[in-house]
């Protein structure tokens, strides 16, 4: 039996604007086990991308608690928080951020910045992720010189470039037409199943979220349904 | 060095703007290599002391003579020590672009009134009993790696001498100064073989160089020594040689006032221009810094990187405009001799580099710190449609 990575426990939170308070998520109760892919679904404002900024590190609850592993990032500090993203989470977003100025290899290389590994270990890796997701050979172009679905592509060879046990994914296709955002979800797919990865993402697209293993409908700020794949 | 691909990487984002701002920074950090150097020549040799020393200098220009037999009846007034004389020889040593100061000077006297010319006992008898003996100071000895023994040829262009030929020097002596009041980067001979040798002007010198007994007195002894000579063709004004050298250093003072106004104008205006370029490029790239954070770079991290972007941008436009003008120079020289004087040391460089370093952190810590405290969720949501 899988043990659970991601304990989420009635955690509320509130954004402030000047003095209105407004919430987004009400006393949210979650589990995730290791190996899970879940989708989050729900409509905009809905918070399930506050949920994904808050299971990631991003931002914290404003009450409740969080746990991913054995760690409770809801009492963590900002360097701790920001040292424990990069050992642990990996990123991938609608628009896929890449630096503009760096070629594939180095956008993945990014994360290894952060290591103590040599250049040549990090070139390894990087070259390593690359071929994960297909693009060994595009290593040398840059973000503008790739299509939308290669772009992600790097994006995601460098969210898993330092082997993090989960993967937190933002609308992942919401910016590419259907034949490249099957693909996409196809790779997500493999890196939950051959390689182990926790995978959470968020979507409004019926049909991605039908690649995931499960998926929650949140409608504002609280869970409202849960179907299994 | 981890970041330096990062780092490099900002100049390349809009590579137009970073020509513009580098092309900016270069041509400031070149009139400041041009400008500032020319002030740091201007200043050369310039000092305050010997108040106990009297300048008796041609009334009306100082390229006039006055008469070497002034000395007797200078010398006679009450209150006067010792008295010595020095004229501008000018000429030229190897090529033009090598310019020092060089003076004909009675070697005894002149040593007697400048105390703090120091030099080994049988190099001071040398430069007594040479009639061609020459010394040079410190400086000059170990930039043209000269040595006592040495022969110094001068190409006249003010003095030519009897053979219309060139000027040769037996170097007798090398030396130091005691204090800053007389420079070691010139180079002074003996002026009974000057005033025989060269075709015309006997018997005149440049300026009469006095020592006094008792400071008070300077302004009654001037004035006797100039109530001597006025009405006759060659008048004198007689000064103190702090209040002579205060007369070229006020005049310093007004050049180096200039340039630095204009230096200072320019680095201002390059303040705003690349600050504000910073902080655009900044504003531009906040999700890009926003994803740094994200994969979790810290926010040191992200103010280092940022403030090193715009160090870099600093020095990268720094450096070659230091570099040009030290190149630039020497061309000068050939238009306007008075460049011969001018070069970029490495103070000026250090100097030009630690104003770049400056105008880097200046313009660097205000994005700097805004990259520092970006949220990333807000930062995120904005790049999110």
């Amino acid at each position: 039996m899988a043990e659970t990575l991601i304990d989420v426990n009635e955690v509320s939170k509130v954004y402030h604007r000047g003095n209105m308070e407004i919430p987004v998520l009400e006393e949210l109760i979650l589990s995730v086990d290791e190996g899970d892919f879940l989708a989050l679904m729900g409509p905009s404002g809905s918070g399930k991308t506050t949920l994904l900024n808050l299971i990631g590190g991003l931002d914290q609850p404003s009450h409740g608690s969080i746990t991913i592993g054995d760690e409770h990032i809801d009492q963590l500090s900002q360097g701790q928080l920001a040292n424990w993203r990069s050992r642990n989470v990996g990123f991938v977003f609608q628009f896929y951020n890449l630096l503009p100025v760096l070629t594939a290899q180095k956008n993945v290389e990014l994360p290894l910045l952060l290591t103590n590994l040599s250049t040549a270990e990090r070139k390894k890796r990087a070259q390593a992720a690359l071929a994960v997701v297909g693009l060994e050979d595009r290593s040398n172009h840059r973000p503008s010189e790739l299509s939308g679905g290669q772009e992600q592509r790097v994006a995601i060879a460098r969210a898993i470039v330092s082997d993090p046990a989960l993967l937190v994914c933002d609308e992942p296709t919401g910016d590419l037409d259907r034949a490249t955002a099957d693909e996409i979800l196809e790779l997500l797919q493999v890196l939950n199943k051959e390689y182990g990865k926790t995978i959470v993402m968020v979507t409004h697209d019926p049909k991605a979220a039908e690649f995931a293993n499960r998926s929650l409908h949140l409608d504002k700020g609280r869970l409202a349904s849960a179907e299994a794949a | 060095m981890k970041y330096a691909g990062l780092i490099w990487g900002a100049l390349y984002r809009k590579p137009v703007r970073s020509a513009l701002t580098l092309a900016s920074l270069f041509i400031a950090f070149l009139l400041f290599g041009l400008l500032h150097s020319v002030s740091v020549a201007f200043s050369q040799g310039i000092s305050f002391s010997g108040v106990d020393r009297l300048i008796v200098a041609p009334k009306y220009s100082i390229i006039d003579d006055i008469p070497l037999s002034y000395s007797r009846q200078i010398k006679s007034v009450d209150g006067v020590e010792l008295i010595a004389h020095q004229s501008w020889f000018g000429g030229t040593y190897q090529d033009n672009k090598q310019f020092f100061p060089r003076w004909p000077v009675p070697p005894k006297e002149f040593m007697e009134v400048y105390p703090e010319l120091m030099m080994p006992d049988e190099q001071r008898e040398a430069f007594i009993n040479t009639r061609t003996g020459a010394i040079i100071g410190k400086d000059l000895a170990e930039s043209y790696g000269l040595k006592v023994g040495d022969k110094i040829p001068l190409i006249a262009d003010i003095w030519v001498n009897k053979d219309n030929g060139p000027w040769i020097f037996d170097l007798v002596g090398i030396f130091e100064a005691g204090d800053d009041s007389i420079s070691i980067d010139q180079m002074f001979m003996n002026y009974a073989f000057f005033d025989e040798y060269r075709q015309d002007s006997q018997g005149g010198v440049g300026t009469f160089v006095i020592r006094i007994s008792d400071p008070d007195r300077t302004a009654a002894i001037a004035a006797e020594i100039d109530a001597m000579f006025a009405n006759s063709a060659d008048e004198t004004k007689t000064t103190t040689e702090k209040a002579y050298n205060q007369m070229f250093a006020n005049q310093i003072g007004d050049i180096a006032f200039i340039m630095t106004g204009i230096l200072s104008a320019v680095f201002f205006t390059i303040l705003l221009l690349t600050g504000n370029t910073m902080s655009q490029a900044i504003r531009e790239r906040i999700p890009e810094l926003a994803i740094l954070k994200t994969i979790g770079f810290t926010n040191i991290s992200v103010l280092f990187i940022v403030l090193a972007e715009s160090l870099l941008i600093a020095l990268v436009g720094c450096i070659p405009g230091l570099v040009i003008a030290h190149l630039l120079i020497p061309g000068l020289a050939g238009a306007a001799p008075f460049f011969e004087a001018v070069e970029i040391t490495p103070t000026i460089y250090l100097q030009g580099i630690g104003l770049a370093l400056l105008l880097g952190i200046l313009v660097g810590l205000p994005p700097a710190l805004r990259a520092m405290r970006l949220n990333i969720v807000d930062a995120l949501g904005e790049h999110a449609t």
